[in-house]
């Protein structure tokens, strides 16, 4: 039985906001299955009792003083942005037109 | 000016130090080589000619006004491409960053120039350094020094390819499941991957941020070391990073290359062995340990039964938190735009971006990372995978409580031909089954280069307890004093 169908793989994609091709979610279908049998075996690994680790090393909260510091320059910034207008990053329209 | 490339960054460093050599003159024959070899190699994706030279002059400059110098200062160092330079295109060797010149450096970076190190540009990596051959750059593969035919490793496998084939002594690379110690060893260079937080993050292009750690490639143990000290320390700027004392990897590597282990116990992982293993690696590594016993260790075989499952666990790890990461790839900041004409919405434009822009295995990661972590299914596998790390974490520590350093094969495998592998993911995954474990539980490892397997390097793996990075070194450095030429003058001319 396969783990991931192909509309699986479709809706995952689209979550993840990929147009994939038709082509792409063929191959995908079935790498994805693949890859997702071989790591099935984990699921039977850890007891319940066992802590899950998020991070290697453990973290605690890191605050830093609340003083002002220096900001990359806007300008600079905004040379790297695909569309920037006025001083602002450009952006495709939010609202479908019938909204 | 062959001389010079052939030397090692301290004996560089001592040239410039006391004005026998100009950096000037050690960057332009560093940057010579790459003109000569790098059409072969494809190790960079961009040489900073013009920088280096600059950054030279500045050194040649301190020097002639009486400054005492830094311990590397004027050594040319290649650095990948994943790691943000400021006023240089930055690519991570994606089509969706092509043309991005960061606004700011990483603090590595910030800590290279103040070191006076003369970064000679970026070089090639796996796309977002995920795969393990360089086959997933949108540049095209790197190829290995030792046979142009096969991948010099990956993800840092432009970095590997350029210290092995005498481009730079010394380069940066990044190392989330292996990254850095598996292209060293199939080049038969170097490579470390520091304790999880010994090096700052603040500027590396994330991938998997529970993972990701920058660190050093040289051809020698104590070239490495001279590296990780410049690079390491705490940063305020990324908030993972340990405020704690670097630990001093470079005496290590010295006092390791006197070749006398006595009173240290070694443990073989006898997890990390068997079927899958290439028989000269088997061998190769086998009478690395021999000699280590013979250097006075104590050697041990050490179980480590949960790191059977380090491949599946990282496979679900990793990609869950890629899948998150790569979400700031939306085409609105920075970076590419497909199909913004005005009409087009919001998420059209970003769904159309994406796919345009990221490669193959990338899109595969997101995938599985977005099904990992959905509801329904987050307790099976990222869950699941989170728990197995606890239980890899336990069995070294159980390790530790015996020995002082875990030794392995850094590859199942040599160098292997580019080409085959890359369309078969779950056989490209299989190769990085020796360098998870450490990876996982934040541990440091080194590969040294050890022995040859049919005419081709075979690397070492050590692994210490966290923030114990100096024993990956002095055992290493022994490593390295024990054998009777450097493994890499074997490779052949290029």
């Amino acid at each position: 039985m396969s783990t991931i169908t192909r509309d699986e793989v479709a809706h995952l994609a689209h979550l993840a906001r990929l147009a994939v091709t038709d082509d792409e979610l063929d191959t995908f279908a079935v790498q994805l299955d693949v890859i997702l049998s071989s790591v099935a075996s984990i699921a039977d690994v850890a007891a319940d009792d066992i802590l899950p680790t998020t991070h290697a090393v453990p973290l605690t909260n890191v605050l830093r003083a609340d003083e002002p510091g220096t900001s990359l320059n806007r300008d600079t910034v905004l040379l790297a942005a695909p569309a920037a207008e006025g001083g602002r990053f450009r952006v495709p329209r939010i609202l479908d037109a019938q909204e | 000016m062959t001389e010079f490339i052939k030397l090692s960054a301290a004996e560089l460093a001592g040239l410039v130090a006391d004005g026998t050599a100009s950096a000037r003159d050690i960057t332009q024959a560093h940057l010579d080589r790459i003109t000569s070899t790098d059409e072969r190699l494809n190790a960079f994706v961009t040489v900073d000619a013009e920088g280096a030279l600059a950054t030279a002059d500045a050194v040649d400059a301190r020097r002639a006004a009486g400054e005492q110098l830094p311990p590397l200062a004027g050594v040319p160092i290649a650095v990948k491409d994943i790691v943000v330079t400021n006023g240089i295109e930055t690519t991570a060797a994606s089509k969706i960053l092509r043309g991005w010149i960061p606004p700011y450096d990483a603090t590595i970076v910030t800590k290279l120039r103040a070191a006076g190190l003369v970064p000679l540009g970026k070089t090639n990596l796996d796309e977002f350094a995920m795969g393990s051959s360089t086959e997933n750059s949108a540049f095209g593969p790197s190829r290995n020094p030792w046979d142009l035919a096969r991948t010099p490793g990956g993800s840092s496998g432009g970095s590997s390819a350029a210290v092995a084939a005498y481009q730079a002594p010394l380069a940066i690379g990044t190392d989330t499941g292996g990254s850095i110690r598996q292209p060293a060893s199939l080049t038969g260079i170097v490579g470390h991957k520091p304790t999880y937080g010994g090096v700052s993050r603040s500027g590396l292009i994330a991938y998997a941020s529970s993972l990701d750690q920058a660190g050093p490639f040289g051809r020698t143990v104590l070239d490495a070391a001279l590296l990780h000290e410049v690079i390491a320390g705490h940063d305020p700027a990324d908030s993972t990073s340990l405020d704690l004392p670097v630990p001093l990897v470079a005496d290590a590597a010295r006092i390791g290359a006197a070749g006398d282990l006595t009173g240290m116990t070694i443990g073989v992982v006898s997890n990390l062995s068997g079927e899958g293993y290439e028989p000269g690696v088997v061998s190769a590594i086998a009478a690395t340990v021999a000699q280590l016993e013979q250097m006075g260790a104590k050697v041990v075989e050490c179980p480590c039964p949960h790191f059977d499952y380090a491949l599946a666990a990282y496979y679900l790890i990793a990609p869950s938190e890629c899948s998150s990461n790569l979400a700031r790839f939306d085409a609105m900041r920075y970076g590419l735009r497909v199909g913004d004409d005005r009409q087009a919405s919001l998420e059209a434009v970003m769904a159309g971006t994406r796919d345009a822009g990221f490669g193959a295995e990338v899109k595969r990661r997101i995938i599985i990372g977005t099904y990992a972590l959905s509801a329904g299914y987050y307790d099976a596998y990222y869950g699941q995978a989170q728990k197995v790390r606890t239980l890899i974490s336990r069995d070294f520590i159980t390790a530790f409580s015996g020995c002082d350093v875990l030794v392995s094969p850094t590859s199942p495998i040599v160098a292997f031909e580019l080409g085959p592998r890359a369309e078969d993911p779950m056989a490209m995954y299989a190769v990085d089954l020796c360098t998870l474990p450490a990876s996982l539980a934040g541990v440091p490892a080194i590969s040294v280069p050890c022995g040859l397997s049919d005419g081709l390097p075979v690397g070492l793996q050590i692994m210490a307890p966290v923030l114990a990075d100096d024993r990956c070194y002095r055992v290493a450095a022994a490593v390295e004093a024990s054998l009777n030429s450097p493994v890499l003058a074997a490779a052949p001319q290029l």
